[in-house]
């Protein structure tokens, strides 16, 4: 069926197909008609789930910590301050391998204070082991939410579903809703490994010495370090299990196919502009431009930003003239994250090939400055005119 | 020896003593209980058992008298401050290994 929704009730609208069984939110801005919606959902009765407010999002972490260790599937959602708040627990749902799908509605960090979208949230929560999946547009929200639940319950690791806020989170777009009989098959209920159970009491994550240890069974068990390897490891194999998440759901819903990277006018490119969220989908107005221009120009989504695919990056921009990352966020002190993560995939995969592209990066809609298409083609026309690559520029910057 | 083959991906352990390892060797003041105040002791009854109410590790016996397991009693003094006759008294670990030397 073809619906036509904003960008949170798309997001809502996934969650609901998903059957979650505890939901567990608080409201911040741009996240709260997710929160909203699944509360009415579930008060009208066409979600059968509990739903728990709480009184900050470290609690609504908590919850769904708890909730999924008792074998729940469960969500929240949150934007900016509310994902820093809840950081420890991000960290601990990780570490804990509890499926929990969450939502990220990007939106600017304070201080200064300030809500509208750029991506410094879900970019500052890179390294805590969650797979984070980026959406440029209401389709691929929806689409993500189910899949992320899919991946999460496959590899045991929790998944951020990112998409920028009011530029995506409140504007009004057509998208298929899949039917639940087939996301019933995509999905089935959540089966977890291990369940909390009154009868059975056991201590989860608890102290973790330095050193393995026998157990109370006289059975050898992990050290902190054995179970930080096995998530790294874990996470690396999530790439995999993607692609195969993703064969599958193209099989059902008849969409998608890759689920690292969105390539748009890529295969005889000399440039290709990089980056996460809706931005990409604005790019392809400017490549369209410069194609008429007669540059030889694409663009690249990433779709899917932890665990990194490098491979399949690195592959796909093997010798390229040049390779230009916007971003909406920054690694304080250097540069974009994109751009880092990029060039060390690049070096990885290319070094010594004579195929590395230089890589150029630019900064723009932090804190939701209004970013203008001709300036963003102005960036790519810069680049093609043999700009050299050096520290970060700042597109719409009046300083 | 390598753990790679144990079943779970976290840390996971089940109810029994010494989980978090010998935990008595953390103890800086051993509690000691003086039975002449504690009033199961003085009862000869089972009555009071605060001290093993309060224990957060459980390694407060609920007799007469009450035993503090060693092995595992943390020393946090939680007994001593709850006690209504303050029968317990925290005492310096130092003293027990002088005691011990002298034996030896």
């Amino acid at each position: 069926m073809h619906v036509i929704e904003d960008g949170n009730t798309a997001a809502a609208f996934g969650v609901r197909l998903c059957r979650p069984q505890v939901i567990a939110a608080y409201p911040i801005t741009p996240q709260t008609p997710v929160t909203e919606r699944l509360s009415e959902y579930v008060e009208e009765g066409s979600l059968k789930a509990e739903y728990i407010p709480v009184e900050s999002e470290h609690s609504a972490l908590a919850v769904c910590i708890a909730a999924s260790s008792a074998g729940s599937r469960v969500f929240t959602a949150t934007s900016a301050n509310g994902l820093l708040y809840m950081h420890e627990q991000v960290q601990w749902a990780a570490g804990a391998r509890l499926p929990i799908v969450m939502c990220v509605v990007n939106r600017a960090v304070g201080a200064p204070w300030n809500i509208w979208n750029d991506q410094q949230d879900s970019i500052s929560q890179r390294d805590t082991g969650w797979i984070q999946l980026y959406c440029a547009d209401h389709q691929q929200i929806i689409d993500a939410v189910i899949k992320a639940y899919w991946l999460a319950e496959k590899v045991s690791i929790p998944v951020m579903v990112c998409y920028d806020g009011y530029i995506l989170s409140h504007t009004f777009m057509p998208f298929e809703l899949p039917e639940q009989k087939k996301v019933d098959e995509f999905l089935p209920p959540f089966q977890a490994e291990y369940a909390l159970d009154p009868n059975f009491p056991a201590n989860l994550n608890t102290v973790t010495l330095p050193d393995v240890r026998y157990d109370t069974r006289g059975e050898l068990a992990h050290g902190y370090m054995e179970i930080r390897c096995l998530l790294q490891e874990d996470l690396r194999k999530a790439l995999g299990a993607a692609s195969e998440g993703e064969k599958m759901f193209a099989q059902i819903f008849h969409r998608g196919g890759d689920p690292y990277i969105e390539p748009y006018r890529c295969d005889d490119a000399e440039y290709v502009a990089v980056g996460l969220g809706s931005l990409t989908y604005q790019l392809r107005v400017c490549v369209d431009t410069l194609r008429k221009e007669g540059v030889k120009i694409g663009v690249m989504g990433v779709k899917f930003y932890r665990p990194f695919p490098d491979e399949v990056i690195a592959a796909a921009l093997k010798g390229k003239k040049g390779v230009i990352v916007f971003e909406k966020a920054l690694s304080y002190g250097y540069e974009g994250a994109l751009a880092s993560d990029l060039k060390a995939a690049l070096y990885s995969h290319l070094s010594g090939t004579g195929k590395m592209p230089p890589v150029f990066n630019f900064i723009a809609g932090i804190g939701g400055r209004e970013i203008h298409t001709k300036d963003l083609t102005g960036a790519l026309q810069s680049v093609v005119k043999g700009g050299a690559a050096g520290e970060p520029a700042w597109i719409g910057l009046k300083l | 020896m390598g753990t790679r083959n144990y079943r779970r991906k976290t840390s996971h352990s089940e109810h029994g003593p010494g989980d978090g390892g010998r935990t008595g060797s953390w103890r800086v003041e051993r509690p000691v209980i003086d039975q002449s105040l504690c009033i199961p002791c003085r009862r000869n009854k089972e009555a009071c058992f605060i001290c093993w109410l309060y224990c957060p590790e459980i390694v407060i016996s609920r007799t007469i008298p009450p035993v503090v397991n060693l092995e595992y009693c943390k020393g946090c003094g939680i007994c001593a401050e709850e006690c209504p006759t303050k029968a317990i008294k925290m005492v310096d670990e130092a003293n027990f290994a002088q005691d011990k030397k002298k034996r030896e």
